[in-house]
């Protein structure tokens, strides 16, 4: 097979149009059925997370739900997991620092 | 919580609590899973199919969800044909699919201790000549306990009950640390087919794959043929080990198919392999700039002067894949080493664990791949009907399944023995290197605990640094630790001891003390134990 530009190419994708969500407040566009871990991919966004301890820059790392590395808030809800939820139109991502409670103070 | 948690899956009895009592519960939608669930169905059983995924395929058979409208989902996709087939039987089957179940524990009725004694209680063991009756003397059946959702936040836990269990939850990639692998970038092997295969996304424009294993080979012609540049496949062993397995090449030609198709596939987008090399190093502040690959001598220890530098924006790095068998070591299963020193479960020709009424099949048993999860899913599926049936399930096909089982699993040994970890890996390390990820604790901090506290094991460096404390229970860094705990003597197998299989809300653990039956919970029926520091039980 040629060299295809684009995942999407490759497999002949015939999504929907895109739609908005949101990162930090800039917008993304996203695809029918990506992974808010995917959409950001796409927008070559790697980092959504700081970590607990040296306030590091995390994103996906084994994309299936297993490191919890891709932890996002979404939609003000803190920890989800960016690489299994799936990305709907105006969600509102956030990046998620240390443990995701600092709003809460615990 | 957000309605996006909760899709609907395709084909659930859209309960709580999925009515009544299945002869099996098959955990896991995978080759083997699916393999397994379809043969019993056809053959009377009442099945049901829980994954955590809305759709099924597993991680090989991974593709976009039908919103995406991909035309093509097999250009991604080796032996396409072998899933389509199994997902067409699976539609015309009575199995009760429920996508987007996120099972975190099994117990046999009546006390998860009980369970494990059930072997040699009540009466004699009736199972080895199949002649149980069907509805009576045997074991108590088992409780499947899941939290629904995309990611298992949706909080609404579920509970199927079962005379039968198959284990099918397949595998996670096994990690080796190295200066630099938590850099925004740097993403599993396997994760980066995963992102690939589901969401349409390259993890960046040039991507180094490093690591070793089969699967390297075919992460770099799928990143290739979706339109990344792969500046190199850095492979740490050799590819000569499989040379000193004549017999069992010969007996496997489609693998060696496979490997020239993946080879040619390299060589037509330019790719150079690197063997007997590694990536000792990322570079970059705030995300993946450059690599350092190293060569490596016979012990994976990095040689002086070989180092260079290759630019690139992303790094997909993993080390083969080892088996995801928490739900079964909980119950007390029986498990081996593998050739390359990983933990699977004791299996037996008709693929039971060591526990009365638990089935595995597929990589749970050790990592095979996609063809051979098939053919055991099959004996499964053939084994639990006789057990439940009381007489023979086609002894004629179960023969001949067994036969390229036999056949497949030896090649599996022999690949795993040919990329097993070199003993000097640890090597890469410095002692600021991040080991575990979710704790950060450092390569140096755990050779303290080694060096200075006299830890010799992983649990008990997990007491001294909180190393696999974390969200991820040891997934990421178990290989690592365990390395580093060890020093200069043998590697002891990591306990895959993991209380719970993945994270659990309060409400649902809660509803384990209400009487089966009710809809246990609900929405917003407590809050999340997950997210402060780590799962709310942990273990050692
Ligand atoms: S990328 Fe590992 S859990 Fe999401």
């Amino acid at each position: 097979m040629a060299r295809a530009r684009t995942p999407a190419d490759l497999v002949g994708a015939q999504a929907g149009p895109p739609f908005e969500i949101t990162f930090d407040g800039r917008p993304v566009p996203a695809l029918p059925g990506q992974s808010v871990a995917a959409a950001l991919w796409a927008a070559d966004i790697l980092a959504w997370r700081t970590t607990r301890v040296g306030g590091r820059p995390r994103g996906a790392f084994c994309g299936i739900g297993q490191c919890y590395d891709c932890l996002a808030t979404v939609n003000g809800s803190p920890n989800r997991r960016a690489c299994l939820v799936p990305a709907r139109p105006g969600d509102a991502i956030t990046t998620q620092e240390g443990h995701g409670h600092e709003p809460l103070g615990v | 919580m957000s309605p996006s948690a909760s899709e609907p899956a395709p084909r659930s009895a859209d309960c709580a609590e999925p009515s009544g009592l299945y002869d099996l519960a098959v955990i896991g939608a995978g080759s083997a899973g699916l393999a397994g669930a379809v043969t019993a169905a056809e053959l009377g059983l009442s099945v049901a199919l829980l994954d955590s995924s809305s759709g099924t395929g597993g991680q090989f058979y991974r593709h976009p969800v039908p919103a995406t409208g991909a035309l093509r989902p097999e250009a991604l996709h080796h032996d396409w044909a072998a899933y389509a087939g199994l997902r067409r039987r699976l539609e015309a089957s009575a199995v009760t699919h429920l996508g987007g179940h996120h099972v975190w524990t099994v117990a046999r009725e009546g006390g998860a201790e009980d369970g494990r004694l059930g072997g040699t209680r009540g009466g004699p063991d009736v199972s080895r000549d199949g002649r149980q009756d069907r509805s009576g003397g045997g074991e108590r059946p088992w409780t499947v306990h899941a939290v629904t959702g995309a990611d298992g936040c949706a909080e609404r836990p579920v509970r199927v009950r079962a005379r039968a269990v198959l284990l099918a939850t397949g595998a996670y990639e096994r990690q080796l640390p190295f200066p630099g692998w938590t850099l925004p970038g740097v993403v599993g092997a396997g994760g980066a087919q995963a992102m690939l295969k589901s969401g349409l996304v390259l993890p960046g424009k040039r991507v180094v794959v490093a690591g070793s294993g089969p699967l390297l080979l075919a992460v770099a012609s799928s990143l290739a043929a979706a339109g990344a540049r792969v500046p190199a496949v850095v492979e740490a062993s050799g590819y000569l080990g499989y040379a000193r397995h004549p017999r069992v090449l010969a007996a496997n030609p489609h693998k060696l198919a496979e490997a020239v198709l993946h080879g040619s596939a390299l060589l037509r987008h330019r790719v150079r392999l690197r063997t007997r090399s590694a990536v000792t190093e990322v570079h970059g502040r705030d995300r993946v700039e450059a690599v350092t690959v190293t060569r490596l001598d016979r012990d994976w220890r990095p040689l002086p002067g070989t180092a260079r530098r290759i630019a690139c924006d992303a790094l997909a790095v993993g080390h083969g894949l080892v088996p995801q068998i928490e739900l079964a070591t909980t119950l007390g299963c029986a498990t081996r080493a593998t050739p390359d020193r990983a933990t699977a479960l004791v299996l037996d020709e008709q693929q039971r664990t060591s526990v009365p009424d638990l089935w595995a099949a597929g990589e749970t048993g050790g990592i095979g791949g996609a063809q051979l999860a098939r053919v055991e899913g099959e004996v499964a599926g053939l084994a639990i009907a006789s057990r439940l049936g009381g007489r023979p399930a086609r002894p004629a096909r179960v023969r001949e399944l067994q036969r390229r089982r036999d056949r497949m699993r030896a090649f599996a040994d022999a690949m795993a023995a040919a990329h097993a970890p070199g003993s000097a890996w640890s090597r890469w390390l410095t002692d600021d290197t991040d080991v575990c990820r979710c704790e950060e604790v450092t390569a140096g901090s755990i050779r303290t605990a080694v060096a200075d506290l006299g830890a010799r094991d992983a649990r008990t460096v997990k007491l001294f640094t909180r190393a696999g404390m974390g969200w991820c229970q040891g997934r990421m860094c178990g290989a690592g630790v365990a390395c580093l705990a060890a020093g200069a003597g043998p590697v002891a197998a990591p306990a895959e001891r993991r209380p719970l299989a993945v994270p659990v809300p309060l409400g649902a653990l809660a509803s384990l003390d209400e009487p089966s039956g009710e809809p246990s919970g609900g929405p917003g029926g407590g809050s999340s134990a997950r997210p402060a520091e780590g799962p709310p039980m942990t273990h050692g």
